[in-house]
């Protein structure tokens, strides 16, 4: 029913106009989502491959899957082990903490919140 | 002892307890190969001399007096994702640059235990997300079969570290193919386990359902003894499987007669180039010789695993990375104007440009109203995908097919095209989206460069897998040619 042909025709329709092109906006919408600051020449770029990489991802749309249950973990049937609640770490904050841009009195700085 | 460099890691173990040569000077050999060839390759992202020569000294004391594990003084490497207590972790990043592991992996912790020593980190496309590992903040790795093409990725470091025999063995991750592929274009052995056979606590986060530890070596049996040492339960690693492991090494010589191979028939179209369907066929006649049964096994929804994959992959990505925020490790911006900017600045400064485009692919389709259409939908064809590997199984042992559908391509040659460069991972991305265990096996050259052979098993798999591989190793040579210039 499917054969890497439809994948590899997909790729090559790129080249054609795409069914779904993301608007500018619509890019900085999903960084701010993410977190992510872009320079303006970065939009353009992330516009022209999400777009080709959401068209790309659309031949699921194609597959049959009515009445198939969603598959979130490769080993089925495995259930969340839980341990006892006992204390099995030491506190190395001060170790962790080294690796913090910074840091004062155990406490990890970041620019004011709260004016 | 100038030779010690052409030891496989399963002769340099049994060297090392016969005390033939000493760690000391089978590490100072390995060292000296590393420093000689890292300026051509840059498959290191650090190199642990000091440290190494340590450890090494320590090995020949327990050595000397009867002591030591499976590994005693036998040298390794660390793709630079797994954490190592006091060296740097920067899973190929800007962002972790700065990053000295507080805790060491359990994968690491165990090969420690078992005597082995790291001579470094290997480079790799950040955060794992490459397949060619040009996506390194440290530059790309060169394939030392060719110094301009690539050597895969996202383990190309570990894959090309030991196709130049700067290091009998090394680890790696595979999420979507990061140990197979390039263990293929390198011309090397490579195993991707089981998904929860190996712990991935202290393993840097990609994506959480699919990212599992392996290991790249010269051959089968050295990959038998290495993924025994790291194998089994950890409690650390919630998705860790409670299961014995078994003596990988003592399962490596049972005979293949009345093996049931099956043939990905869906891997053999015309996107696989010529020659390397040559030599697959050719592989596929020695399994033949050797008393294998034969048969094409159709699995229909696998064409559509790069797809999903590109859907879950950075979908979970999105959420992981979400933890790299500038504020407890890591990268952070100059002169942040307030706590928003401190995180986008620094994330849009430290993470490179197929990280972002990640980050934003699964923002996306986790977004409301896109949600359904996308990640639920790519999450029931991942298990129309699984289904198809679970009724296969039922019907063969093994399936076989190609690696990658051509050898190594040039550096640059698809860095501006993403589709193009997720379609490397045709091949390798069904085993990883329905969790069971491939491997690749060097089965031959297309104008003198290396072409690998995909066995893929069924869950918990791996003592057969690399039986499979060891007596195809046994006929053929494949796995010990050494690049021009490396033997």
């Amino acid at each position: 029913m499917y054969d890497f042909a439809l994948v590899f025709s997909l790729h090559h329709a790129h080249r054609r106009t795409l069914a779904m092109a993301l608007t500018r906006e619509q890019i900085a919408g999903i960084a701010a989502l993410a977190r992510l600051n872009l320079t303006p020449a970065e939009i353009p770029v992330y516009q022209e491959s999400l777009s080709k990489i959401l068209d790309f991802v659309g031949a699921l749309q194609r597959a049959r899957t009515e009445g198939v249950t969603p598959m979130s973990h490769p080993l089925p049937g495995l259930s969340q082990r839980l341990r006892p609640d006992v204390v099995t770490e030491q506190d190395r904050h001060e170790e962790h903490q080294r690796n913090a841009p910074q840091v004062a009195a155990g406490l990890y700085l970041v620019p004011k919140v709260i004016e | 002892m100038s030779e010690l460099h052409k030891r496989t890691l399963t002769e340099l173990a049994a060297g090392l307890r016969a005390r033939k040569f000493s760690s000391v000077e089978v590490v100072r050999a390995f060292l000296g190969r590393i420093e000689s060839r890292q300026g051509t390759l840059n498959a290191f992202v650090s190199v642990t001399s000091g440290q190494a020569l340590a450890e090494a000294a320590g090995a020949d004391r327990a050595l000397a007096s009867g002591g030591g594990g499976a590994l005693t003084g036998v040298p390794i490497a660390h793709k630079d994702l797994f954490c190592t207590r006091g060296v740097r972790t920067s899973c190929g990043s800007r962002m972790l640059d700065n990053f000295v592991s507080p805790y060491d992996a359990t994968v690491v912790a165990r090969l420690k235990a078992a005597g082995a020593i790291s001579l470094g980190k290997t480079n790799m496309d950040e955060f794992a997300m490459g397949s060619s590992n040009e996506n390194s903040y440290y530059g790309p790795v060169r394939n030392p079969w060719n110094v301009q093409l690539v050597p895969g990725g996202s383990s190309g470091g570990s894959a090309a570290a030991v196709a130049a025999r700067l290091v009998p063995g090394a680890t790696g991750t595979d999420t979507g193919g990061s140990i197979r592929q390039p263990a293929a274009l390198c011309g090397i052995t490579g195993i991707k386990p089981t998904y929860g056979r190996v712990s991935r606590f202290g393993m840097v986060a990609f994506a959480s359902s699919l990212d599992q530890g392996g290991v790249l070596t010269v051959s089968a049996a050295d990959a038998a003894l290495m993924l025994r040492e790291m194998a089994g339960f950890d409690p650390n690693d919630s998705t860790s499987v409670e299961a014995p492991v078994p003596d990988y090494v003592a399962a490596l010589d049972a005979p293949l007669a009345g093996l049931k191979v099956g043939l990905l028939k869906e891997f053999f179209d015309k996107g696989l180039e010529a020659g390397n369907e040559r030599r697959i066929r050719e592989a596929l006649q020695v399994f033949e010789k050797l008393g294998a049964q034969l048969r094409e096994v159709s699995l229909p929804n696998l064409p559509l695993s790069v797809p999903t994959y590109y859907v879950v992959a950075p979908a979970e990505a999105s959420s992981n990375l979400a933890r790299f925020d500038g504020v407890r490790y890591g990268y952070r911006c100059k002169e942040p104007r307030d706590l928003l900017d401190l995180y986008q600045r620094s994330r849009g400064e430290g993470f490179g440009a197929e990280v972002k485009r990640r980050i934003m692919t699964g923002t996306y389709v986790l977004s409301a109203g896109y949600y359904d259409a996308y990640y639920l939908r790519a999450q029931k064809v991942r298990q129309l995908i699984t289904d198809d590997f679970r009724r296969a199984f039922a019907e063969v042992d093994v399936l076989m097919g190609p690696m990658t559908p051509t050898a190594a391509f040039a550096i640059g040659a698809k860095t501006d095209d993403p589709i193009a460069m997720y379609l490397n991972d045709i091949y390798t991305i069904g085993a990883n989206l329905a969790g069971v265990p491939a491997m690749s096996v060097p089965c031959g050259f297309v104008a003198g460069l290396p072409v690998g052979l995909q066995i893929v098993g069924p869950h918990f798999g791996e003592a057969r897998l690399l039986n499979v591989a060891h007596r195809y190793q046994l006929e053929t040579d494949w796995h010990t040619r050494v690049p021009q210039g490396y033997a």
